[in-house]
């Protein structure tokens, strides 16, 4: 990790606006909170701008502090906070984020980075001469089993070796990122073991019939919505999970108010526990 | 209430205190670097690791665990915590060590040093060498105004500076941004601080790493002389503390006062120091051949006794400055009166305010203190950020309680919280008193309206007519009862509720401020400067401490002392009496100004009854006793507030405009001040940037 800051003002572009779907989604991201809280926005509405425009601009940074009606400095200090938000121009056409993280080190990350540090720039963060391709080395992706792998935009691509990462860069170089299939690059199904199953072998093994879905095409509709669940909502009428209270609770009035609606719970299914 | 055992001792304590506060209770020092009263809990210091018995097997942050957090014991015994055992010590070793890795240990050349939580705290509870063997973090230094100095490599993180700015300043300008070892405080792109009470965060910054611009590399604490006295930039009355080496103020602080002004002190009282030196009057002036030219103090007083002489008593005025003292505007009264003239004004501004109708008619009567207490606040004709900056804060604080509706009348301006805007002028305030709008009917709810009028809404002609309308207004909305009486009077000027006391207004026959200008043929201006003199034509004779507006104009120049340099009693904005102590000499030739006034009357023959300040002081208590009840308030009377209310009649139209047009400029110390000047240079590009 390092020191981030936003980027030179040279590169930093005059203004930012979403484009008119994600403004629309935007505010119905905002609009997912309470009154008064609408800064809780600020995470969502951030990622959504750098999917836009590919990095976090200081346009982009003090238009969403505007929108949610905060103070600038605490959008930076959200903004600087997560690795996750690029602060500084990316490659056009692909930044490769290389997993560098324990097990993807033991098998070959470092590797990777030597390829990223030949093929694109010599340091993390620099796009290559003409602009398209960028990288960086991050923390776990989650994907250790099929380690090393990298991540590109929203796609991980699994099981790597130096030559096949080469491949893939030589191929988002080239706009032809999306003839890539993401996903484990060798023989492997999702995280079973290569060359086929070793253990439950009479059951009918998974078949790699069609590719993987791609995450960064992925339509949002093909998701079922899911109702929220109260699964794990806690049997309790306690001041923590009690939906009508709101915070901070400064008079007598209002905690008057919110005694009061104690005993309802969040789950009209579930029978509300019993006043002791 | 709760109980628990600190260290064997036991003790009871309200629930919501932490166990912080509840070890303190007990005797048992804990030691803390983010944890401050008046902020909000941040529990990232680490530094207040005790020890709670029964609880989980590692240390807790006493700080941000509460007292009612604590389990009993098995059999309800009370909950028991430590402070001293062999965990909590080894924890404190462990935290301060870390706290060291990445401070660079510079306290030579550090400004904190001899002043510094972290430099004592590292002796009282740290160990006596470090094991760290790699390089320390480099961190780059910040701009954040002409006030606040930065060297951000001792930053330890506490985020005090961060929370003062949201809390209590009420504008969220420094942050922390990146993370981990990483961190960093700053501006948002460096730009410069806004804030009138930025200043504070020196004080609260437990290391070097903010430390004053101002008086960086100029002394060490150590060899400074500390006079407790009282601050006279502004109408509250702030506890100060004046530190000097020799007969030179090197700063200035704040003393911790809860009835006035917490801990906090804005900027114009905390780094005006350097208008102190600059500009002085050393000696006494006499105009001859149309030039100001140096003169002995027999040569001056022979001046005035010439002037004097040629004129009949009752041509003669005297007006008293925002920054005066009571002994010395007693003194000058006395002399006028005796010279047979009621021709004195301590209104410079022309405020239309009447110490006949009692004090209740020009006091803050429900106290600064008091604004906590309140549930409703109207404030009209004032902008309380600029006019008493540590007054508005004390009303942010209770606007942060919540519940507390803020309407203005007068100027729209950032006053650091949100109020509902009801007009500009003498109309919207005839309209509320009449009973009419939605706010009048918030006011009569509310158990304890306040309602702040400004110099802004009584200056000018139509004052009185405001003033009798305001007090009909707060007793409409019961406002004025005898237990409640919220009516305030928020001042601008150190001097002007002293003068009222003493009644340094015009008298039978007197003329006002404006009129003596024009027409009084001997005019005595004692650190009037805020008057318009352009229109002077009659003798004038200045006794003040600077070279400002009021010398210029003036024949004969009396030198006099600024505020550290003379013991003087002050009564602010609330009514409240207090002295303030003097912290050095004024220089060259310069005297204390009742001492002239004294000797002055000697050579006119109408000597005063007093030779010390201590046998003045005895005729001023005898002839006015209040003054002699040294930090305390002589209440008005809430019936006077009726009595005033009876004569509000028809205002005319006028907007209010707040007297304070430049917050860094009001005073002939500021205007001598370099610092101030830019500050107050900063602020105006601010504005003209905000404006495009």
């Amino acid at each position: 990790m390092s020191v981030r800051r936003l980027a030179e003002d040279t590169v930093q572009p005059a203004s930012f606006a979403f484009s008119k779907e994600n403004a629309a989604w935007a505010e119905a991201t905002i609009n997912k909170y309470p009154k008064g809280r609408e800064q809780s926005a600020i995470i969502p509405l951030l990622m959504r701008a750098q999917e836009q425009d590919g990095w976090v601009t200081r346009a982009a940074i003090e238009s969403i502090a505007d929108m949610l009606g905060m103070a600038y400095i605490r959008a930076l200090e959200v903004a600087t906070f997560y690795t996750q938000f690029q602060l500084k121009p990316v490659g056009s056409r692909a930044h490769v984020q290389v997993c560098g993280t324990t097990p993807c080190m033991l098998r070959g990350a470092e590797d990777l980075i030597k390829v990223c540090k030949k093929k694109i720039a010599a340091e993390p963060f620099t796009l290559n001469a003409s602009g398209t391709l960028s990288w960086e080395e991050v923390e776990c992706q989650g994907a250790c089993v099929n380690a090393p792998m990298v991540m590109i935009f929203k796609d991980a691509y699994e099981d790597l070796t130096a030559e096949r990462l080469e491949e893939i860069i030589d191929g988002f170089d080239a706009g032809k990122g999306a003839e890539i299939e993401p996903g484990p690059q060798i023989d492997r199904i999702y995280s079973a073991p290569e060359g086929g199953l070793t253990t439950l072998q009479l059951v009918e093994a998974p078949q790699k019939t069609k590719a993987p879905v791609r995450a960064s095409k992925a339509k949002a509709e093909q998701a079922v919505s899911v109702p929220p669940s109260n699964a794990a909502k806690p049997e309790t009428a306690a001041d923590v999970t009690n939906p009508a209270l709101k915070t901070p609770a400064t008079a007598k009035k209002a905690a008057a108010k919110n005694a009061k609606a104690e005993g309802e719970t969040v789950d009209k299914s579930k029978p509300a526990k019993k006043p002791r | 209430m709760a109980k628990l055992k600190v260290d064997g001792k036991e003790i009871e304590v309200p629930d919501h205190f932490t166990l912080l506060q509840a070890c303190e209770e007990a005797g048992a020092e804990v030691p803390r670097f983010c944890f401050h009263e008046r902020l909000s809990v941040a529990g990232n210091c680490r530094m207040c690791l005790i020890e709670v018995k029964g609880g989980p097997p590692k240390p807790a942050a006493s700080c941000a665990m509460g007292v009612r957090d604590l389990r009993p014991g098995p059999n309800g015994e009370a909950p028991e915590v430590f402070t001293n055992t062999p965990m909590v010590k080894k924890a404190r070793e462990g935290v301060m060590e870390f706290l060291l890795i990445n401070h660079p240990l510079d306290c030579p050349i550090c400004d904190q040093g001899g002043e510094c939580d972290l430099q004592d705290q590292a002796m009282a509870f740290g160990i006596d060498s470090s094991r760290y063997q790699e390089n320390k973090r480099a961190v780059e230094d910040k701009y954040i105004g002409p006030l606040v100095k930065t060297v951000m490599n001792r930053c330890i993180h506490c985020t005090r500076c961060v929370r003062f700015t949201t809390e209590v300043a009420g504008i969220a300008e420094l942050g922390l941004i990146g993370r981990g070892e990483d961190a960093e405080i700053t501006t948002y792109l460096e730009q410069a601080m806004t804030s009138e009470l930025q200043g504070n965060v020196v004080d609260l910054c437990p290391v070097g790493a903010l430390t004053s611009k101002p008086f960086a590399f100029t002394a060490r604490p150590w060899e400074l002389n500390k006079t407790e006295s009282i601050d006279v930039m502004d109408a509250v009355g702030s506890a100060i503390r004046v530190d000097t080496r020799g007969r030179e103020v090197m700063r200035v602080m704040p003393r911790v006062n809860e009835e006035i002004n917490e801990e906090w002190i804005s900027d114009k009282s905390r780094f005006i120091w350097d208008g102190l030196k600059t500009q002085r009057l050393d000696r006494p002036y006499v105009r001859r051949d149309g030039r100001l030219q140096s003169a002995t103090w027999s040569e001056a007083f022979q001046a005035i006794k010439t002037a004097v002489a040629k004129t009949s008593g009752d041509k003669i005025g005297a007006i008293a400055g925002d920054l005066a003292s009571v002994e010395e505007m007693y003194a000058l009264k006395e002399l006028i009166a005796s010279l047979g003239s009621e021709s004195f004004d301590c209104r410079q501004d022309g405020a239309a305010l009447d110490p006949s109708l009692g004090r209740a008619s020009y006091i803050f009567n429900p106290t600064i203190q008091g604004i906590e207490s309140a549930d409703a606040l109207l404030i009209i004709g004032s902008n309380p950020r600029f006019e008493a900056s540590v007054l508005n804060a004390r009303i942010r604080k209770r606007y942060r309680m919540g519940k507390f509706p803020i309407a203005v009348i007068g100027e729209r301006g950032e006053l650091r919280y949100d109020y509902e805007y009801l007009g500009a002028g003498t109309e919207t305030l005839a309209e509320l008193v009449s009973g009419k709008g939605k706010f009048f009917e918030t006011l009569t709810k509310a158990e304890r309206p306040l309602i702040i009028v400004g110099q802004g809404a009584l200056a000018g002609e139509g004052g009185a007519a405001v003033l009798a309308n305001a007090a009909k207004l707060a007793v409409a909305v019961g406002a004025a009862g005898a237990e409640w009486n919220g009516l305030a009077i928020l001042h601008t000027a150190a001097s002007r509720v002293g003068g009222l006391d003493l009644g340094f207004v015009p008298g039978k026959g007197g003329i006002s401020a404006a009129q003596m200008v024009g027409s009084a043929e001997v005019l005595f201006l004692l650190g009037a400067d805020e008057i318009d003199l352009s229109a002077r034509k009659g003798f004038t004779v200045y006794i003040g401490s600077h070279g400002d507006n009021g010398a210029h104009a003036a024949d004969v120049i009396l030198p006099g002392a600024a505020y550290t340099e003379k013991s003087g009693t002050w009564v602010n904005t609330e009514g409240r009496v207090q002295i303030g102590n003097r912290a050095g000499f004024a220089p060259g030739d310069a005297r204390e100004d009742w001492a002239i006034i004294r000797a002055l009357s000697d050579v006119l023959g109408r000597k005063l009854p007093f030779d010390s300040l201590g046998e003045l002081r005895a005729k001023l208590y005898a002839a006015h006793p209040h003054f002699a009840e040294v930090d305390s308030i002589a209440a008005g009377s809430s019936d006077e507030i009726a009595a005033l209310a009876q004569k509000a009649g028809e205002m005319g139209k006028s907007m209010f405009a707040s007297p304070v047009k430049d917050f860094y400029l009001t005073n002939p110390i500021a205007r001598a001040s370099a610092v101030m000047a830019e500050c107050s240079a900063l602020a105006r590009n601010n504005f003209k940037a905000a404006a495009e």
